[in-house]
């Protein structure tokens, strides 16, 4: 297994010079397209083109063949040519020092058996020739350390510590869009195709020893040889959490059981528990799978399940504590001397219990000190804050409106957004201070995220959730793989 | 997957039994007089099913007989169990066992999964088994931190904890049962599947009470 050591990979996604073979001077073409992304985002290597008639590209002097290229230049070979010219162009591009190479030619296993014969037969020269083969029919590879964008679709994400990989191109596309609305970055994310020599388990094992990578986020469908994965996910789970979205969970398929063991061993049971029982986080959707692996990313593992609720308002604390006694995390009982202490900070009318309702009392400047105290407790495993933005939403409206000027509006306006971005500042300091989760929520950062509250979360590196319960859901996800880590001594 | 055969309950149960699963005491029988000396060193109440691998449904056959205390009715259950067979049973005999009683019925099993191989299952069990759904799996082999972890995630939790004046089920000496099925899987290449249905509780402690071995 030569061709799947680490400087393999190292060549598949830091490649220090990078060919498209197959390039092309049509805009609508995928040969045209995964060159301009390369070049549109700055790749730090070397961009290097084939095309059969020559010509130039994009600025890129376009070579009539690989072995145009000089050698030793490229690491990694991007294949957008036909199934026909694949095998030889591995040949010759193994001759140049090439040791990866991601091919996006689709016709292979997937559109039966004679795509699946030339499939394998790609597999046994990638592996003859010693190159990594990524895919094919896969929608390509993005690398924020080494700034590339070698994908047939856009969008690039900010650079950050999240690793993807996915059976799915589009579901890569998804996270990748997320990344970009959050603010929280990725690593590296590959789309799979075929999988016909790496798969999702491979990446993730990757990148569990990757040094840019904190967390690994995947999307898996069929699974081929379910031993080898569960034995992969356990050991890549080990260094690094993962998050797994599994497309076709509730898919039939099974023989009929005569015993009730076998007709309630649905796909979806075994994989949740063969996920549980690897530390590999199970999300059920995409927005969730991408919200667990962000927290992850950016807030520290709780060491125990209680959670402090602090919010602005009745309705918003009375669902999150509904959400968390829903959940495997607890609604944390507030100590005497907790409750105590907040009391002396607070106005009487405050709800003397948790949800920690300030009634409204922001304008005392609450917030930063009851945050702080929360930090500070060891009872509180964790925190969740709702209510950012809520004041610089009613400076927005007074910034816009006909009486923003001559009425004396401008301190208030001022003061609003100072506090909220400053709340989101302090929610972070309490974080890196206590070692706790300290999760700021708000719909504000769906529906208006160059709110200061949200900003402001974001700009501090953090995740700003769009509702209660998917900070809860999130939490949830860091608590269950803490308690699995503190269960095994591993934490 | 090759063809695969069930044991008979007797063999099921004396298969579980090896590996560890704790099951009611029982004897097996040819006629009913020995059938009521059985009833007598199991101890009363008794249950008598007719037994044969060709028999995996009895209950909707009604050839259980349940809670029988004293030995006239032990003669006469067996009596009438015996007549009951018929000829494409093949050799039937007689299993008595003592009656464990408890209100909570649990189910626990082994499962070869075509991807991932053996499962080991728990749940909640009873008629209701399949309505509920209430199960999880591991695959097998696994640890006692892993079998633990399948009772925490029951949806049904009030159902381990004191019900109607019996104990909190011992949590420990389920997650033996669970581990005694991982180690009959590594034991046990040809088990394709175990069925422990119920798995009943009596004074909280798990006892097999019906089992069903399929093996290749």
């Amino acid at each position: 297994m030569s061709a799947r050591d680490a400087s393999a990979f190292a060549a598949l996604f830091d490649p220090g010079g990078v060919i498209v073979a197959g390039a092309s001077s049509h805009p609508g073409k995928f040969g045209f397209v995964v060159l301009h992304n390369i070049l549109r985002h700055a790749y730090r290597g070397r961009v290097f083109a084939t095309n059969r008639e020559g010509g130039e590209i994009l600025g890129v002097t376009a070579h009539t063949g690989v072995d145009c290229i000089p050698d030793g230049v490229a690491d990694l070979v991007f294949v957008c040519t036909p199934i026909g010219a694949n095998a030889e162009l591995l040949r010759a591009c193994a001759r140049k020092g090439v040791r990866a190479a991601f091919v996006m030619t689709s016709g292979y296993a997937e559109t039966g058996d004679e795509g699946r014969r030339a499939e394998a037969e790609l597999a046994s020269v990638a592996e003859e020739v010693g190159i990594l083969l990524a895919g094919p029919n896969g929608q390509g590879i993005v690398s924020t350390p080494s700034s590339l964008c070698a994908q047939m679709v856009a969008p690039y994400p900010p650079p950050g510590r999240i690793g993807i990989a996915s059976q799915s191109g589009n579901i890569v596309s998804s996270f990748e869009n997320l990344a970009i609305r959050s603010g929280i970055g990725v690593s590296r994310a590959v789309s799979a195709g075929n999988a016909a020599v790496v798969g999702i388990a491979d990446y993730l094992e990757f990148f569990a020893a990757d040094p840019a990578t904190d967390v690994g986020l995947a999307y898996l469908e069929g699974v081929r040889d379910g031993r080898a994965l569960f034995e992969a996910l356990r050991r890549a789970a080990r260094e690094q959490p993962l998050v797994l979205v599994q497309g076709g969970a509730t898919a039939g398929g099974r023989r009929a059981a005569a015993s009730h063991t076998g007709a309630l061993a649905s796909n979806e049971r075994i994989f949740s528990g063969m996920c549980r029982q690897a530390g590999v986080n199970l999300a059920a959707t995409v927005e969730e799978a991408f919200d667990a692996a962000a927290t992850f990313a950016t807030q520290p593992l709780p060491r125990g399940p209680n959670v402090a609720v602090l919010t602005t308002a009745g309705g918003w604390g009375v669902l999150t504590a509904d959400s968390l006694v829903r959940s495997e995390l607890s609604l944390l009982t507030l100590p005497d001397d907790l409750r105590a202490a907040i009391d002396a900070l607070l106005p009487p009318r405050w709800s003397h219990g948790n949800p920690i309702d300030l009634a409204a009392s922001e304008s005392r400047d609450t917030i930063p000190d009851v945050l702080e105290l929360l930090g500070k407790h060891p009872a509180v495993h964790a925190v969740i804050f709702l209510g950012s933005g809520v004041q610089s939403n009613q400076a927005k409206l007074m910034r816009s409106g006909q009486f923003s000027s001559g009425h004396g509006l401008e301190r208030i306006i001022e003061f609003h957004e100072r506090q909220d971005a400053r709340y989101a500042q302090v929610a972070a300091a309490v974080s890196a201070a206590s070692g706790k989760p300290v999760l700021v929520a708000t719909e504000l950062a769906a529906t208006d995220p160059d709110n200061p509250g949200p900003r402001t979360v974001r700009d501090t590196g953090k995740l700003c959730y769009w509702s209660a319960s998917r900070a809860v859901t999130a939490l949830e996800h860091l608590w269950r793989r803490a308690r699995f880590l503190q269960r095994r001594g591993q934490l | 997957m090759a063809a695969t055969h069930t044991l008979s309950e007797a063999d099921s149960a004396q298969l579980v039994a090896r590996h560890g699963v704790p099951t009611a005491e029982s004897r097996r029988v040819r006629t009913p007089d020995d059938a009521v000396v059985a009833s007598g060193e199991v101890g009363y109440p008794v249950v008598v099913k007719l037994n044969s691998p060709h028999l995996a449904h009895k209950t909707e056959r009604d050839l259980v007989r349940l809670g029988l205390a004293d030995a006239g009715a032990v003669h006469a259950a067996a009596v009438a169990l015996l007549d009951a067979a018929q000829p494409d049973d093949g050799d039937v005999d007689l299993l008595v066992a003592h009656m464990v009683s408890g209100a909570r019925e649990l189910v626990a099993g082994l499962h070869t999964d075509p991807q991932f191989g053996r499962c080991v299952m728990v749940g909640v069990g009873g008629v209701l088994t399949v309505a509920l759904g209430d199960v999880v799996f591991r695959l097998a082999p696994l640890d006692a931190t892993d079998a633990a972890e399948m009772l925490d995630e029951l949806r049904c939790q009030e159902l381990l904890g004191p019900v109607r004046g019996e104990p909190a089920v011992d949590r420990a000496a389920l997650v033996d049962v669970l581990l005694a099925l991982s180690r009959l899987a590594d034991a046990e290449p040809n088990v394709v599947s175990v069925d422990i249905n119920p798995l009943v509780v009596e004074d909280g402690a798990p006892i097999a009470v019906d089992a069903l071995v399929e093996t290749t």
